[in-house]
């Protein structure tokens, strides 16, 4: 159903980092679900609409007028690491 | 008068009205039984002192209630079970939480669940799982397992959970208590930690149907800060209906009885009679595509997770782990260290389905079944008041029984997931109590009862009368009751 590769390229997309032990059960355990899954994808299904929301709205709409935030400081409090008022991260680039 | 941990919040109410009991011996009554937790019902527990104490006696509606960990709440820590989350404090609360502390409830504390609420035992949760009040080497469900057993067990008087595909039907059941699942829609999902959005919904777990209803009266409403909330129109109001002459019942004629434990199976048949001997009608109904519900399901709920639990990235807020290398390296290792196994697994397969060259084939197709069920359910309503089901296929199973069998685990979820995918309120009522299969005490089963979209009122009429009654009154062991 789903192969090693399959599963260390959806753990890259999915930001995860996989040990060797995590990837053998992975796909185990992900084709055996995969294949209750596939049961639908059998089903004849042509011309129905999928499902976008199931109370029916429309146009949900606010004044479009300047409301409470939250200060920068309590934005910040929360964070592992902060500069100058801003979050802090490691660099994008490698060394 | 009985004890204060036997009365149910309406009880109290009108025990506090005829000047039999103060507000003040109420809630200390309550504060000092939650203390007492041997369930590992509470992550968090209100001392009183510091951080939570805003609990002063306001008004009458005063019971203390506890709320699951996935509700934000301002400055009292706040994990969804999660590693990842741990240590955090929201900088606000939930509208739900908001509007509970509004009309005077005190906080009791947090309740355990399975991690982001994913999971149908509670053993899912980072702080080690909650115990079953009846028997505990058995699991009280999830993901509001630790809501539930604390009203169970008498940690607290009412919670509120939530229920993506049954996370507080199934733990109602399992508990013996009465659970909740509104209309999507019913109740502001503002601060509630997203899982899957298209489902996610708050409610009430209590000890009685009246109980659920004067908490949903409390909850339900529409709030600006959560565009898809509307509200109940015409509000919820206690339920009174002694009855169930002119209403009728279907069971779904797909319901797969061999795959019902026959213990289960004997308390659901009982309780059709009940419904019979009360005047209601039992009739078949059909439902032909409930079936592939938990398939739909475990596409749709991890694909929506996947995306909101982008989020945790170690980055403003939460755990940061590793750093010495560059971004995507702090990326990585946070995410890694701080999700749990079942956490990590729905995240891949809704990657996975999302993933390019596969959106079609699992989201797009599962969206179409999703659209098939909620129309069985309309054809259905066109027959019948209410659709009825067991609220599980099985009464509680041993702790680590499960938990190498992702699969089997899903498929608990069998009768539940089908009504929130549909988005229509369902509540769970304990019907009685059957020996399970593997031999020991009797445990709770619950009967499902499900009814359109927005048809509350009519649903807690309903199952008054039902629980009326059946007149269930078993307790756990050490608790008040006939079998206390």
């Amino acid at each position: 159903m789903i192969d090693r590769d399959q599963v260390l390229h959806v753990a890259k997309l999915a930001r995860l980092r996989l040990s060797d032990e995590e990837v053998e059960t992975m796909v185990g355990e992900l084709s055996g679900i995969l294949e209750h899954v596939d049961r639908i994808g059998n089903l004849d299904l042509e011309g129905v609409e999928p499902t976008s929301h199931v109370v029916a709205l429309e146009n949900v709409l606010r004044a479009d007028e300047p409301w409470q935030s939250l200060p920068r400081d309590v934005a910040l409090a929360s964070a592992p690491e902060t500069s100058e008022g801003a979050f802090r991260v490691p660099s994008p680039q490698a060394e | 008068m009985a004890d204060i941990l036997d009365l149910t919040v309406l009880e109290a109410h009108d025990a506090k009205m005829a000047g039999e009991l103060s507000a003040k011996e109420h809630c200390e009554a309550w504060f000092e039984a939650a203390a007492g937790d041997e369930l590992n019902a509470y992550l968090w527990r209100n001392d009183r002192e510091g951080e939570g104490a805003a609990i002063e006696v306001q008004q009458d509606w005063n019971a203390p209630i506890a709320v699951k960990d996935i509700f934000c709440t301002e400055g009292v820590p706040t994990t969804a079970a999660s590693r990842i989350l741990e240590g955090y404090r929201p900088p606000y609360t939930a509208t739900a939480v908001a509007k509970l502390i509004e009309a005077g409830l005190p906080i009791l504390g947090k309740t355990n669940m399975d991690e982001f609420a994913m999971g149908s035992s509670n053993e899912n949760s980072a702080y080690g799982p909650v115990l079953n009040p009846w028997d505990r080497e058995r699991v009280p469900g999830g993901s509001s397992g630790g809501s539930a057993a604390a009203v169970a067990g008498g940690l607290a008087p009412w919670a509120i959970g939530t229920d993506t595909g049954g996370s507080i039907r199934q733990p109602a059941a399992f508990c013996g208590i009465v659970g909740l699942k509104p209309t999507y829609g019913a109740i502001s999902r503002y601060g509630m930690i997203a899982f899957a959005s298209s489902l996610d919904q708050c409610g009430p777990l209590t000890r009685t149907v009246s109980d659920a209803a004067l908490l949903l009266a409390m909850l339900q409403g529409r709030d600006p800060l959560d565009s898809t909330s509307v509200g109940i129109e015409g509000g919820v109001s206690l339920p009174d209906r002694e009855n169930l002459a002119g209403l009728r019942f279907g069971v779904p004629a797909e319901l797969a009885r061999d795959a019902v434990d026959a213990g289960v199976r004997e308390v659901f048949e009982r309780t059709l009679e009940k419904i019979e001997a009360l005047g209601g009608e039992v009739v078949e109904v059909s439902l032909p595509n409930a079936e592939h519900g938990i398939s739909a399901y475990y596409v749709i709920a991890p694909a929506e997770a996947s995306s909101n639990l982008a989020r945790y990235d170690g980055v403003r807020y939460g755990m940061r782990a590793g750093g010495d290398g560059d971004l995507t390296e702090m990326y990585e290792t946070t995410r890694s260290e701080g999700f749990g196994p079942e956490v990590k697994r729905r995240i891949m397969l809704g990657t996975y389905a999302l993933s390019s060259g596969y959106y079609e084939a699992y989201y797009g197709q599962a969206q179409k079944v999703r659209t098939r069920i909620a129309e069985d359910f309309t054809g259905a309503f066109s027959a019948v008041d209410f659709v009825v089901t067991p609220t599980a296929p099985s009464v509680p199973f041993k702790l680590g029984e499960k938990t190498d069998d992702p699969l089997a685990m899903y498929l608990n979820d069998f009768f539940t997931v089908p009504m929130s995918l549909a988005g229509i309120p369902a509540i769970s009522i304990p019907a009685g109590l059957a020996e399970p299969e593997d031999g020991g005490p009797q445990l709770p089963v619950g009967f499902q009862i499900a009814a359109p979209a927005f048809a509350e009122q009519k649903l807690l009429d309903a199952a008054y009368a039902l629980e009326q009654g059946i007149g269930f009154d078993a307790r756990p062991n050490g608790l008040g009751g006939a079998d206390g």
